[in-house]
């Protein structure tokens, strides 16, 4: 029973999670071409409404082209790595009160983990396609994700602190029962960096190096097409999903908001996570992209002495004030 | 030095198995604007070495000519520079007219210099919508599109052609501007200042853009000048020539205006000159349309195309008259013996005509000096120690166009 319980769980979350990847895809082309003064899609259905299903199926019925010269197995496994690893981190991710596929103690690690794993796929992606603009592209990523992972780490380890928990559930009910109601505003420093870093973590506008299309091409993914290709984009959408949901969880107050909105409990957490991923696209639409080693100059030189610099006050002021 | 001994960053390197990384960007390539292709030598990130490869759209525009006439030479010019063909057809115009010793009426140098103004208008907004576009300042390209279709409505409403334009004629202009058409440009360029605002809003005070521009692609004044370079990719660095100011053509000595110059000489002094230039060339048209004279618009004693029904008849009754393309080149004109070097400021830099006549009606050899060409064969000089993201900026900074170059 308790089985049955979590795999209806798992499938419920599974097709959220597909959906809003979908209409991801949709509002992202929607926002950003009226803020370019232009309409977006609006061929497909009233104001383009089903394009990403007609995107969905074009992408699922073009051929399937691997380069010769590719390295195959590697070469089929590095999107699935992608993938899986994106889809597994959404199991710890609290949508409201009790609601969590699996409500582990190390939710924060696993997330962790799990977007690291992420890079492997596109570090093997590139290496596997035998292609030198892929190659770069997956160069790219292995650096940046190694960065970035150490500052976005340091920049959770003051909620870590103030919690007590890495539960992701125990942090939010850390949050509601502290003074300040959502850890933004004593986590200032660590929410700034922790964006930066989100940004960066998702291979976004201004981090998007490793598919920079005006310098790589597309990157490590220059020589998929089809479904493969499209299973790197919808990592990518869950990448994004997450990175929101995390810091939702992290700063905002998770599924807590000024009034109770009766029969939809994660009502302010969807709003919240709707916010970040208008966030990245409006960041998308404004920001220029950085170079390669200002990328890492940002990384190493700003944002982790700054993470630091939270843990050391954060620890001071609780030390202090307890 | 031996392949496998490479100094890059001041170290060298000398490894057996080490080799530089070679690839091929371009020719079809989202960010070459066109054609072209450069072979980078790479070590890491960093550009060894760099190689351009040009000729990929090459027509022969230069061999044709010499099998046409100067009047039928003209819409070939439109597919050098196809962004601003306008530019091109007043640089071809006026390169012939010295060659034949014909006056242009006022009228028509205003109306020219007005196009030739909005060409560069055209020619700057399409440069930056790309050049932002390749930095990753995907907005701009847009807002930079909605002004560019404006200018070529107006274009379409004066001539019929948006792109490929062939307005000039020797002697003059096609065909006359109406008052609707000067009422609609005086309203764009009132409006457009504040819209180039809006441009540098997003990326002028951008701290990543400023990190991507600023000391990238340095090229001093001297280095400049022996390179060839001409246009704002000469006057970032400095040096101030425009042939608009040392060789005046059409109504430029009648119009005040400044030519911007750099002081640095990177991509963001020439991105700033660009920007300047586009105030300047709206103060240009203002200052034309406000002095617009009336008259005729084309010179009297102007060859022009005979349009084949013409010949015709010509054939039936002189039955001697020579076979072929050269039909249609029935020409009173007797033209200058010698050659001509005339050149005139287009978006890219300087663009001049190099004629040889033997004093038929068809140019013994026509040059072409592309200002595209030469920015190209400057990309070797530029990128090296660069990295490959700055190859990017570089290119666009330099503003090139493949249709010019391989002509």
């Amino acid at each position: 029973m308790e089985l049955l319980w979590i795999l209806i769980k798992i499938i419920i979350v599974f097709a959220v999670v597909m959906l809003h990847v979908m209409y991801a895809t949709y509002f992202e082309r929607k926002v950003i071409g009226h803020m370019q003064v232009r309409m977006g899609p609006m061929r497909v259905g009233p104001h383009g409404i089903l394009q990403p299903i007609a995107d969905g199926l074009k992408l699922f019925f073009k051929e399937d082209i691997i380069p010769t010269v590719a390295d195959k197995k590697v070469f089929y496994a590095a999107p699935l790595i992608c993938l899986i690893s994106a889809l597994s981190a959404v199991a710890v991710i609290p949508f409201f009160q009790g609601f969590a596929i699996a409500n582990i103690n190390i939710g924060l690690l696993y997330i962790f983990a799990m977007s690291s794993l992420a890079s492997y796929g596109v570090v093997l992606a590139g290496w596997s396609s035998n292609s030198k603009y892929s190659f770069l592209g997956g160069l790219r990523s292995s650096a940046q994700v190694i960065s970035y992972e150490i500052a976005m780490g340091l920049s959770l380890v003051g909620v870590m602190m103030l919690a007590g928990s890495l539960n992701l559930t125990d942090i939010v009910n850390a949050q509601m029962s502290s003074s300040w109601k959502i850890y933004l505003i004593p986590q200032i420093i660590g929410f700034f960096v922790f964006v930066v870093a989100m940004l960066a973590e998702t291979n976004r506008t201004p981090f998007d190096l490793p598919e920079a299309e005006s310098e790589l091409v597309a990157g490590y993914c220059t020589e998929y097409s089809g479904m493969r290709f499209a299973l790197f984009f919808m990592a990518e959408y869950i990448g994004m999903i997450i990175m929101s949901c995390l810091a939702v969880v992290c700063f905002l107050g998770g599924w807590s908001g000024p009034f109770e909105v009766p029969g939809i409990p994660f009502f302010w957490f969807l709003l919240k996570v709707y916010f970040f991923i208008f966030f990245y696209y409006w960041v998308r639409a404004t920001l220029p992209r950085y170079r390669y080693d200002q990328l890492m100059a940002l990384g190493w030189k700003v944002l982790i002495p700054l993470a630091l610099f939270n843990i050391v006050l954060t620890g001071t002021i609780k030390s202090l004030f307890g | 030095m031996p392949e496998n001994r490479v100094e890059s960053k001041g170290i060298v390197k000398e490894d057996i198995a080490y080799e530089p990384y070679t690839i091929a960007m371009g020719p079809q390539h989202p960010a070459t604007h066109g054609v072209l292709k450069l072979n980078l030598e790479l070590d890491g990130e960093t550009v060894l070495k760099c190689t351009p490869h040009v000729g990929f759209l090459h027509r022969g525009v230069e061999k044709l000519a010499e099998n046409l006439s100067y009047a039928q030479t003209l819409p070939l010019s439109d597919r050098l520079d196809y962004i601003a063909s306008m530019a091109n057809n007043v640089a071809y115009s006026i390169a012939v007219e010295r060659l034949l010793g014909i006056e242009v009426p006022v009228r028509a140098k205003y109306i020219r210099t007005i196009v030739m103004e909005m060409a560069r208008l055209t020619g700057h907004l399409l440069w930056l919508a790309t050049h932002a576009l390749d930095i990753g300042a995907m907005t701009v390209f847009l807002y930079c599109f909605r002004e560019r279709e404006n200018l070529l409505d107006m274009f379409e409403e004066i001539i019929g052609a948006r792109l490929t334009t062939s307005y000039t004629c020797i002697g003059g202009v096609r065909q006359d501007i109406t008052g609707h058409f000067l009422e609609s440009l005086y309203a764009f360029t009132e409006d457009f200042p504040s819209k180039i605002a809006e441009y540098e809003t997003l990326i002028d005070k951008n701290r990543i853009w400023l990190k991507r521009t600023q000391g990238v692609g340095i090229v001093t004044a001297e280095e400049a000048v022996s390179l060839g370079l001409t246009g704002p990719t000469l006057r970032g660095s400095g040096v101030d020539y425009d042939v608009r100011k040392h060789m005046p053509y059409d109504a430029y000595p009648y119009v005040d205006f400044e030519v911007p110059i750099g002081s640095k000489g990177d991509v963001y002094d020439r991105y700033r000159c660009r920007m300047e230039e586009m105030h300047q060339s709206n103060s240009i048209i203002r200052q034309c349309i406000e002095a617009m004279p009336p008259g005729p618009i084309r010179a009297e004693d102007a060859p022009d195309l005979v349009m084949p029904y013409g010949v015709q008849k010509e054939v039936a009754a002189d039955a001697t008259f020579s076979s072929g393309v050269i039909k249609l080149v029935k020409d009173r004109h007797r033209y200058m013996d010698g050659d001509v070097y005339v050149a005139a400021e287009v978006p890219k830099g300087e663009l001049g005509f190099y004629f040889v006549s033997d004093g038929r009606g068809v140019p013994y050899r026509m040059h072409i000096r592309a200002p595209s060409f030469i920015h190209i064969a400057a990309l070797s000089f530029l990128c090296k120690g660069q990295m490959v993201a700055d190859v990017i900026a570089v290119i666009g900074s330099v503003d090139v166009v493949l249709g010019e170059c391989d002509r």
